[in-house]
């Protein structure tokens, strides 16, 4: 279940979390904090050791703790529309010129 | 094919006028029965646990009281199958709360009440007709109801085949009045053919199940009703709903399923009303009756004839919603009216209401545990 | 643990509005996931399920999954379930009940469903109280802590659900709390798939009605004092007497062998017309 630090990240749905505050209390690691806005926010996002309290007790499903190296869904599409960047501009202009 | 001739399969049987409401409910498909037992209306309950277990799939099931007996007829009904209960007075009384769950759900089902004399304990073996407004209005807030009657063995078979093809339409409860006496008579009754027999089973929705609406707002006022683990998952809530069946407070939509919830049963109103006009075309003096009240009424009724009195029965078969343009039909006719009930005059208030001080009317309650005899109806119509 | 969460998310309602109207901190939610998970891990189609509750906080569980869903009336949540149990068989009906709801005014539904042993699984969602109404005390309020309608300490003893329900003859009786949903996930579990009448008491407490009344300020606070009082049957046999006054005992209390009701009839039903 849990493994080592360092491969997962922690994913807060904020428009979802109410504030309660149990992932803040219980969370072996002190991953999460709540904001001035009062609801939870991820502070330390590499010292979560992928124990799952968090996701399996959030009253309101609105944490996610997900594998590192993976996008969430989300993101992955997020991701593929994501508007060109002066990098990727840059790349065009390399390939065209070489 | 065509030109042969079928036999008719009916037969005859000597019943009480509780194994006639088993009876028409096995005919009309009911495969669910659960309750409690209360006098006097238990045969229902003894001859359902004999008979349902035969069944392929039927189900008795004796519950820890009335609450829970129309609580699993509920379960039933939603699981798609065609469910009763019978009760008596008190029990009525404990049913009330999910009478009107079943109203708001528009889950059908068929309730016999087997009325005794009340209040509370009573007299459990004593017939009268108290429980006609209360089958009304039994069940908190507004809501539309069915409400039948029989007065005799054979009537009880055909009203309990009516009240479930009724409750299958209308997805409504619908509750079917007896009395004592009617329930325990026993005499000769003739069963149909099945074949004959009319049967209505409810609508299932045949669309896919993303574009099904539980509570839709249509022209029937009815939507098709699908049993729970086809498919259509949808929410079944006590709590005012939306065409999804999720709760809701939006005044609009508030309106709209009390409304559709009325609509449903007045716009079908003629279907639903069912009287006996006996001797009414030059009728003058007019009886308007309801379960075995009417049965003596009925000889009262000739016997007057006999005497030279243009004397008259409107048998109401259907007491809720009640009959109004066949009531209002005698009233324009006839000067004087009787309504002769086994209560402290709870169907008078209905025709007086409707009557609006147009002709006479003349109560005859009895309240004492005994039948109204044709006897006393016949001097009744004497003294005009 | 991998995609607990998008797992969960799948079988939510989606036309419904979230987040859901449990006040921040309710531990109804935790529960809400963790049937989740259970019925996912049994691999049930969402059709084939049948979710029953009662009047209360737990009765709004229901509408935010989408499996078949009952919103009864208050403590008959049992008597509807049994029908629909009784009419399908096919189906797994799942029955979610507050205290008040099972122990008050529908006390006597579970006393016979668990005497029937019809296969249905309850899960009695114990917060002490009377959350949804505002507060009042329930038959689980425990003696001398405050409530709405007891502002001087209640008199009454408390019910222990799980025993009400042992010596009715429910033929598995656990409890858990919503501090230990993987332990909460294996009961509930266990319950939907035990044969007969599969009862769960779980530990839910509401801190917004019983918590500001008994002096939690928040419902962490409650979660802590939760976690502290709660121990599984084993140590608790280990314990000494003085140290067992008011602890929350966690575990299976009853699992035995049996036959559900609604087998039982089918089997009749088949002898009958001479089908076996």
């Amino acid at each position: 279940m849990s493994g080592k630090k360092g491969e997962t990240r922690v994913k807060i749905f904020r428009d979802w979390c109410k504030g309660c505050g149990i992932c803040v209390a219980f969370c072996p690691s002190q991953v999460m904090k709540l904001d001035n806005q009062g609801k939870a926010r991820v502070v330390q996002d590499d010292e979560c050791i992928n124990c799952g309290f968090c996701e399996i007790h959030c009253p309101d499903f609105a944490i996610m703790v997900h594998p590192r190296e993976e996008l969430t869904p989300f993101e992955a599409y997020i991701e593929e529309v994501r508007p060109a960047t002066r990098e990727d501009l840059q790349k065009t202009r390399n390939n065209s010129t070489g | 094919m065509a030109a042969k001739s079928r036999k008719k399969r009916t037969t005859e049987i000597f019943a009480l006028g509780n194994e006639a409401v088993v009876e028409g409910a096995l005919l009309a498909g009911c495969t669910f029965y659960a309750g409690y037992p209360i006098t006097p209306s238990t045969e229902i309950a003894e001859e359902m646990s004999a008979r349902l277990p035969r069944l392929r799939g039927g189900v008795f099931i004796q519950m820890e009281d009335e609450i829970a007996g129309l609580g699993a007829v509920i379960g039933a009904s939603l699981a798609g199958r065609k469910a009763m209960t019978a009760t008596s007075g008190p029990g009525f009384s404990l049913m009330q709360e999910h009478i009107g769950y079943a109203c708001i759900t528009e889950v059908p089902l068929v309730l016999a009440n087997v009325m005794r004399t009340g209040p509370s304990t009573g007299m459990p073996t004593s017939p009268a007709q108290g429980d006609v407004q209360q089958a009304r209005w039994g069940t908190h807030g507004d809501h539309p109801i069915i409400v039948l009657s029989a007065g005799d063995v054979q009537e009880c078979l055909h009203m309990t085949v009516t009240a479930f093809n009724f409750a299958e339409k209308y997805r409504t409860p619908v509750i079917l009045l007896l009395d004592e006496v009617t329930a325990h008579t026993r005499e000769k009754i003739t069963l149909p053919d099945p074949d004959d027999t009319y049967v209505f089973s409810r609508l299932t929705p045949s669309m896919p199940p993303e574009w099904y609406l539980p509570y839709e707002d249509n022209m029937r006022g009815v939507s098709p009703m699908p049993p729970l683990g086809s498919g259509y998952r949808y929410h079944v809530t006590g709590l005012i709903h939306d065409d999804h069946g999720y709760p809701t407070s939006n005044p609009k939509e508030v309106e709209q399923l009390m409304q559709r919830l009325f609509r449903k049963i007045d716009q079908f109103f003629y279907d639903i009303q069912m009287v006996d006009e006996i001797m009414c075309e030059d009728a003058e003096i007019c009886v308007i009756a309801y379960g075995c009240v009417a049965r003596a009424a009925e000889l009262a009724v000739q016997q007057a004839r006999e005497r030279g009195e243009k004397a008259g029965l409107l048998k109401l078969k259907t007491l809720f919603p009640f009959p109004r343009p066949a009531v209002e039909k005698m009233i324009r006719k006839c000067p004087t009216l009787i309504v002769p009930e086994m209560n402290m005059g709870q169907m008078s208030r209905e025709i007086k209401r409707v009557n609006n001080g147009q002709s006479k009317i003349h109560t005859l309650n009895r309240v004492d545990g005994q039948i109204i005899t044709p006897g006393q109806i016949l001097s009744r119509i004497l003294k005009g | 643990m991998a995609k607990v969460t998008q797992l969960i998310h799948n079988y939510l309602r989606h036309s419904k509005r979230f987040p859901h109207v449990f006040c921040p901190g309710c531990g109804h939610g935790i529960v809400l996931g963790s049937l989740i998970r259970s019925v996912h891990s049994l691999g049930l189609a969402k059709d084939d399920v049948v979710l029953v509750a009662g009047i209360g906080c737990s009765g709004r569980i229901p509408v935010y999954v989408d499996f078949n869903s009952v919103h009864t009336t208050h403590g008959r949540a049992l008597t509807f379930a049994t029908g629909i149990k009784m009419a399908n068989p096919r189906l797994t009906v799942i029955v979610i009940m507050g205290d008040g709801d099972a122990l008050s005014i529908g006390g006597n539904h579970l006393i016979h469903a668990a005497r029937r042993n019809i296969g249905l699984a309850a899960l009695v969602l114990n917060n002490h109280i009377y959350g949804m109404t505002g507060g009042q005390s329930s038959c689980t309020t425990p003696l001398g802590s405050y409530s709405t309608t007891t502002p001087f300490g209640q008199l009454e003893e408390e019910f222990d659900i799980s025993r009400v329900a042992k010596v009715c003859g429910s033929s598995f009786v656990a409890r858990t709390t919503v501090m230990q949903a993987r332990h909460m996930d294996k009961m509930i579990s266990t319950a939907i798939t035990h044969p007969g009448f599969g009862m769960v008491e779980i530990i839910s407490p509401c801190h917004t009605q019983f918590g500001r009344k008994n002096r939690f300020k928040t419902s962490v606070d409650m979660y802590r004092w939760l976690q502290k009082k709660s121990v599984s049957l084993d140590k608790f046999q280990e314990l000494p007497p003085e140290k067992r006054k008011d602890a929350v005992v966690t575990g299976i209390f009853e699992q035995k062998d049996c036959i559900g009701l609604e087998e039982k009839h089918a089997r009749m039903r088949r002898e009958l017309r001479g089908e076996t």
